[in-house]
């Protein structure tokens, strides 16, 4: 190894491997289902949505539109929403120098879960702009509930029980805001269970904008989040505010985390899995972790929705339950082969 | 180059300093001791910008406060007590850190800094340790790369809180002659505390002992390291033998080979 550049540099293997598995991620997504399709095919018509680009695709008219229509605005809120959710877990361990902060045990998720439920409530509909505000006001009022009760200069431990502490009464309250709701109940139920089933490409024009802007603020942050991780008095000799870097980044994780619960419903464990596993293959410096965490998060995402839906069809598996069925093993093994080589 | 006039901090309700007076001339070592809880590294500090405080702290001619953060880490580096160390993180990009108040502020480190840390690594004889995780140095080691840090961030003041604690003898000496090493190759100023008063007054030009966060006496070592004065504050009972200061028990019966006493005996 060489010190040029320093070992905290994104290596373009790494980058590449990450690009890598977004496309298979996505092919696969696109290709398998109900309907078989021909991965080569399904790859072609994909490029053909370039402009300029016409390739020979091999499918018919009607398999076209199941890429193009049915599968591609699904399989893209699945890379959207594992992109951000990874990204915002990896953002708040580096915020809250703890790697045990992800957006469900700082209760983030819950409170933009109740928001998102008071905004179903209050319209009738899980759809439309109002859910992921509502969702954002919900997420910053639990992140702000967890920082002030946990407090960021205590233990790392007591920052995640106040965060579950505040996620459990978040859950509460929006159990509460539900069942009175008798008429929206079916709609919140289907919605918290996690899944990317009413993904249209109306979903993802709801999240991509909070998506493309939280993350552009998280992503440019990373060697501030470097610097944090000598701690603030530190981080302040060496001419950084501490507070208002994390105030943004807070605000900007939080933004993405509503975002993605607002469309997607409530999805644990990619948040913290992912920035988790990263870091121990990849490197500890967040200018790694955030761009890989976001590629692989999405690509993660993407594969589970994939086997949620056809795993048992044609019943659909709630996301999460694979994201965590999945994503749990191959945690331990990289834990244990990490600890071991180190 | 520092000058401090009428100093005073309260933390949580008590008043750590009450109107502390300190200059420090330019390439200077000034080392502040005093007992626990005299207020040195709250001092240090109050210096480096780090805790809010009344009256006049200038370094060159600008106000600590008037500063904006980038320009005061630009000035003036800090060593801290303990620094955090950033689990996994590699001495190169540690000592990167340093070049912080000189990236623009979504940027990133150009060759120029590179260079500055490669250039800190060789003088600090840490550029075997480059590629290594900081948290597998040892004690010695990591110290030089804390200092390599505050290095690579090119200020002209060092600030040290206790540079030596942790260290064995032979690695504090190492550690203080690189610092007088690198004070009179580059100029550099430094304000420093310390526990330990014969290793204070070997290599400070001047020391300055604080005692309920007031300055009680300042001066070259010879004059501050007085029996009188350190029993009074540190209420120490040592001798100064030829202006090395030696404890000496308080209790002197402990010299006498016990018989009777229970107290000092062992099985």
């Amino acid at each position: 190894m060489t010190t040029d550049g320093g070992p905290a540099r994104l290596r373009v293997r790494w980058l590449a491997a990450g690009m890598a598995a977004v496309v298979v991620a996505a092919v696969a997504g696109l290709a398998l289902g109900a309907v078989q399709l021909d991965p080569l095919g399904v790859l072609a018509e994909l490029l053909n949505l370039i402009p300029g680009v016409h390739l020979h695709s091999g499918l018919n008219e009607r398999e076209a539109a199941i890429v193009t229509e049915l599968r591609l605005p699904r399989v893209t809120l699945g890379l959207l929403v594992g992109a951000t959710l990874a990204l915002a877990g990896g953002c708040y361990q580096g915020v809250f120098r703890n790697p045990l902060a992800d957006p469900y045990l700082l209760g983030v998720a819950a409170g933009a879960g109740l928001g998102a439920t008071i905004a179903i409530a209050l319209r009738g509909t899980a759809f439309g702009f109002a859910v992921p505000a509502a969702a954002f006001v919900g997420a910053l009022l639990a992140v702000g509930m967890a920082y002030v009760l946990g407090g960021v200069y205590r233990t790392p431990a007591t920052l995640i029980l106040a965060g579950v502490a505040v996620a459990s009464f978040l859950t509460a309250i929006q159990t509460v805001v539900q069942q009175r709701n008798a008429d929206t109940l079916r709609e919140v139920y289907s919605w918290i269970l996690g899944q990317l089933a009413t993904g249209g490409w109306r979903d993802v024009l709801i999240v991509l904008p909070y998506t493309v802007i939280a993350g552009a603020l998280i992503l440019v942050r990373g060697r501030v989040l470097d610097v944090l991780a000598v701690g603030d008095e530190e981080a302040a000799s060496l001419g950084v505010n501490p507070k208002v870097t994390r105030y943004t980044l807070v605000v900007a994780a939080s933004l993405a985390t509503a975002a993605a619960v607002a469309v997607s419903g409530l999805i644990a464990f990619v948040g913290i899995i992912v920035p988790h596993t990263i870091r121990l293959l990849a490197g500890a410096s967040y200018r790694v972790i955030l761009p890989l965490s976001a590629l692989f998060g999405g690509a993660f995402l993407a594969v589970a929705d994939l086997i949620a839906r056809t795993a048992l069809a044609p019943a659909e598996l709630p996301i999460g339950v694979i994201t965590a069925f999945f994503g749990a093993p191959f945690f331990f093994l990289v834990l244990r082969t990490s600890r071991m080589t180190s | 180059m520092i000058a401090a006039r009428d100093v005073r901090v309260r933390l949580g309700g008590a008043e750590i300093l009450c109107g502390v007076d300190l200059d420090v001339a330019d390439g200077e070592w000034l080392t502040v001791i005093g007992p626990n809880g005299a207020g040195k590294s709250t001092l240090l500090r109050a210096v480096g910008g780090l805790v809010a405080y009344t009256g006049s702290i200038t370094v060159g001619d600008t106000s600590v406060q008037r500063l904006r953060r980038r320009d005061l880490a630009r000035l003036l580096a800090v060593v801290p007590q303990s620094p955090v160390i950033p689990p996994g993180m590699h001495v190169f990009d540690y000592v990167l850190l340093g070049r912080t108040p000189y990236l623009p502020p979504l940027g990133r480190e150009s060759e120029k800094d590179r260079a500055v840390v490669r250039d800190v690594l060789a003088r600090m004889d840490l550029t075997g340790f480059a590629d290594r995780p900081l948290d597998t140095l040892s004690g010695g080691e990591r110290q030089r790369a804390v200092l390599a840090r505050a290095l690579a961030q090119g200020a002209t003041v060092l600030l040290l809180d206790e540079p030596t604690t942790a260290l064995d003898i032979g690695h504090q000496q190492d550690v203080l002659e690189l610092v007088d090493q690198l004070r009179r190759d580059h100029g550099l100023t430094v304000l420093s505390t310390m526990h330990d008063l014969l290793i204070a007054g070997e290599y400070a030009d001047r020391l300055v002992l604080l005692a309920a966060g007031r300055v009680v006496a300042a001066g070259p070592p010879a004059e501050v390291l007085t029996e009188k004065l350190l029993a009074t504050h540190y209420r120490a009972a040592v001798r100064v033998v030829d202006g090395l200061v030696v404890p000496v028990r308080r209790d002197s019966s402990h010299h006498r080979p016990s018989s009777g006493s229970t107290a000092g005996t062992y099985p």
